[in-house]
């Protein structure tokens, strides 16, 4: 670590600010460089008309695993992990197709604010009984899918309920302006900056950074290690229930089982998106976009036709590829590179 | 780690008793969950649960959770963690119905073949390259299962050799269920293993300190690739034993596995660190969560009461250890 940082500001004054950037941003422009060649190749792959409907459906499909990595990277970049993003997913997914059937848009949307604050309490929850019984994270939040899968069966056994129409189209409504930037982009991008861009360069957002790259050295500079840690799973928790509320407005449906993949695709599009598994280092930008890769390169498989559990297996060994080769790169910067 | 070292202060005797040595406390829980399984069955069906046959069927049921279990033992003492034993197990549960028909010798084979191949995949990741043990088994289950539920929709025949169903779900003498011959021998051999064998000590010694290890002289990689390898053996046993209870495969088999496997292994007191606790323990923690099975099955609980409870226990018994072993330190 202290052999990079010093290798790193006798590189400063001779390769200039344009090659800090590029090692500080490198990896996330590469993902939207892949996303946007990954588009590329759709389109040349569809013979129907491409145009502005396509892109919305892939906002849509990616839009719960988008969050889903916005909330796992939160919790990564602090030190840590939730395996249990899955299973809160599930979880709001159930009670609000289960509640919302009958409400009327503004009551369905005050219910969703509802959700979102009740599963930053859960995290944070989740958070103090890692930080007051210094339990590994792994088994609290392994342990969390469980109790939180179990209550999402208990809430709705199989698959059903519903939401208002006007919830579901808040996804698919025209934007104003152009039809090329859906609605469900925008509802991200605003996420993102309502939870996450008002928060990094905060006290607590600088915090998050620093227990996530030294704990120790991050105690001794006076951060409150305990109650960051506990922050950075309650955004797991918010960012997780609106992922659980966008598999609902996308499906109109609720299922017990529905979240349960976005627990490994999570961590995957985190890795993707150029967030170290050691903490510290990384942003949003990059899992969101790696969130939208993951999810086109799925579809892409099935629409050559490749049987659905294939693509599956295939998902699986890129997510393993792609974190063998992060780690490798990770130690290749460990030894000075 | 943020607070000071606690002051040296006398312990309560259980505590002490608990994280010096756990299998004689999980000895009482598991003679009191038994004797409170038998008066919760007096109450609600009329009947003893304190009977030899039931206690026979504990161990019948056990030996499955038991050999998962072992295997996650050896990951968790190298302070790993194996989250594709559930599908191993399905996957060598899938093997031994796709080759019933050749006789149970070949399907058992063809069944262990696949366990240690999943298992050296596992290993080959984490050792060699590195990966994120959480990432590289929860990735390979998620492929393993996409290519049994790709198996599973060509049509074969599936046929469960009659001598995999005595071994899963027949006794002798009565009271002897047949699957304690597999386990018995297998938990003896990880037991003493583990104590006495080099293998045995340096995973303990991966576990507790690989930097150490590694500058002892202890090639960590192979450590770490045997004990993967080895767990994926070990979990595919433990299908071979499933489907000749339930006399069929089907895609969820193993899946109701996977957290107690992880459970029992922390009741019975290994570190999730690493290189502290041993299969002792282990076993009663399977025993006890299958007498807890029992339990349930009797209070009529649903699938999302058990769930809910699993995990609480697991946090619960978690934070325990972490108190009784932090306090001895």
């Amino acid at each position: 670590m202290s052999a990079t940082t010093a290798e790193g500001t006798a590189g400063l004054s001779r390769r200039g600010t344009a090659a800090r950037l590029a090692r500080r941003h490198g990896w996330t422009v590469g993902v939207y460089v892949l996303l946007f060649l990954l588009v590329l190749y759709w389109r040349t792959q569809t013979n129907l008309p491409w145009g502005p409907f396509d892109v919305q459906s892939l906002a849509i499909d990616a839009l719960p695993l988008a969050f889903a990595a916005c909330g796992q990277a939160i919790v990564i970049l602090s030190g840590g992990i939730d395996l249990s993003v899955g299973s809160m997913m599930s979880l709001v997914n159930v009670v609000a197709a289960k509640y919302m059937v009958h409400m009327s848009l503004e009551e369905a949307l005050l219910f969703s604010l509802a959700l979102v604050a009740c599963a930053a309490l859960a995290g944070a929850v989740t958070g103090l009984v890692i930080v007051v019984t210094r339990v590994a994270d792994i088994i609290v939040t392994l342990a969390m899918l469980f109790v939180l899968a179990g209550a999402a069966l208990a809430v709705l056994e199989v698959p059903g309920g519903g939401v208002p129409l006007q919830y579901q189209s808040l996804v698919t409504i025209d934007t104003v302006g152009t039809k090329w930037l859906p609605a469900a982009i925008l509802i991200l991008l605003g996420s993102y900056a309502v939870l996450w861009l008002t928060m990094r360069r905060t006290r607590p957002g600088l915090a998050l950074y620093a227990i996530g790259s030294n704990r120790p050295a991050a105690y001794l500079a006076g951060v409150n290690v305990s109650a960051t840690r506990v922050l950075a799973y309650a955004f797991s928790g918010a960012f997780a229930a609106l992922g659980g509320l966008a598999l609902t407005a996308a499906s109109g449906l609720g299922d017990p089982n529905s979240g349960t993949i976005y627990t490994l695709n999570s961590v995957a599009a985190v890795v993707l998106g150029g967030v170290s598994l050691l903490g510290g280092v990384g942003g949003l930008l990059g899992p969101i976009a790696a969130a939208f890769v993951l999810t086109l390169v799925k579809s892409l498989m099935i629409l050559r036709g490749v049987d659905q559990n294939y693509a599956q297996v295939i998902q699986g060994t890129l997510i393993v590829l792609v974190v063998m080769l992060g780690g490798l790169a990770i130690r290749q910067k460990a030894k000075g590179g | 780690m943020t607070a000071a070292p606690a002051p040296q202060r006398t312990r309560p005797a259980i505590r002490q008793l608990l994280g010096d040595n756990p299998a004689v406390v999980l000895t009482f829980v598991f003679i009191a969950i038994f004797l409170a399984t038998d008066i919760v069955n007096r109450a609600q069906e009329g009947q003893a649960f304190l009977t030899l046959t039931q206690l026979s069927t504990t161990f019948l049921f056990a030996a499955v959770l038991g050999l998962m279990a072992a295997g996650q033992t050896l990951v968790m003492l190298t302070a790993g963690v194996d989250l594709s034993v559930a599908t191993t197990a399905t996957a060598g549960a899938f093997m031994i119905s796709r080759f019933g028909t050749h006789g149970a010798a070949t399907a058992i084979l063809v069944a262990l073949a696949v366990g240690l191949g999943i298992g050296l995949v596992n290993g080959i990741g984490i050792a060699v390259f590195r990966v994120n043990a959480l990432i590289m088994t929860l990735g390979v289950s998620t492929i393993t299962l996409g290519l049994l539920t790709v198996q599973a929709q060509k049509q074969f025949t599936s046929l469960v050799p009659e001598f995999v169903v005595t071994l899963g779900s027949q006794r002798f003498l009565t009271y002897i269920p047949y699957d304690l011959l597999v386990w018995a021998p297998i938990a003896a051999l990880i037991i003493l293993g583990l104590r006495y064998s080099g293998i045995g000590r340096m995973i303990y010694a991966v576990g507790d300190n690989p930097v150490a290890s590694r500058l002892g002289g202890v090639r960590v990689w192979q450590v770490l690739l045997f004990v993967y390898a080895m767990c994926g053996l070990l979990s595919a046993a433990a299908g071979i034993l499933l489907v000749g209870f339930n006399n069929a495969a089907d895609l969820g088999i193993g899946a109701p596995f996977l957290l107690p496997s992880v459970a029992a292994v922390v009741i019975g007191g290994t570190s999730i660190f690493g290189g502290l606790g041993g299969y002792a323990g282990t076993i009663l923690g399977a025993l006890i969560l299958t007498v807890l099975d029992s339990l349930l099955t009797i209070l009529n609980a649903s699938q999302a009461v058990r769930q809910v409870l699993y995990g609480l226990i697991v946090l619960a018994l978690a934070a325990i250890y972490a108190r009784a072993t932090a306090a001895s330190e």
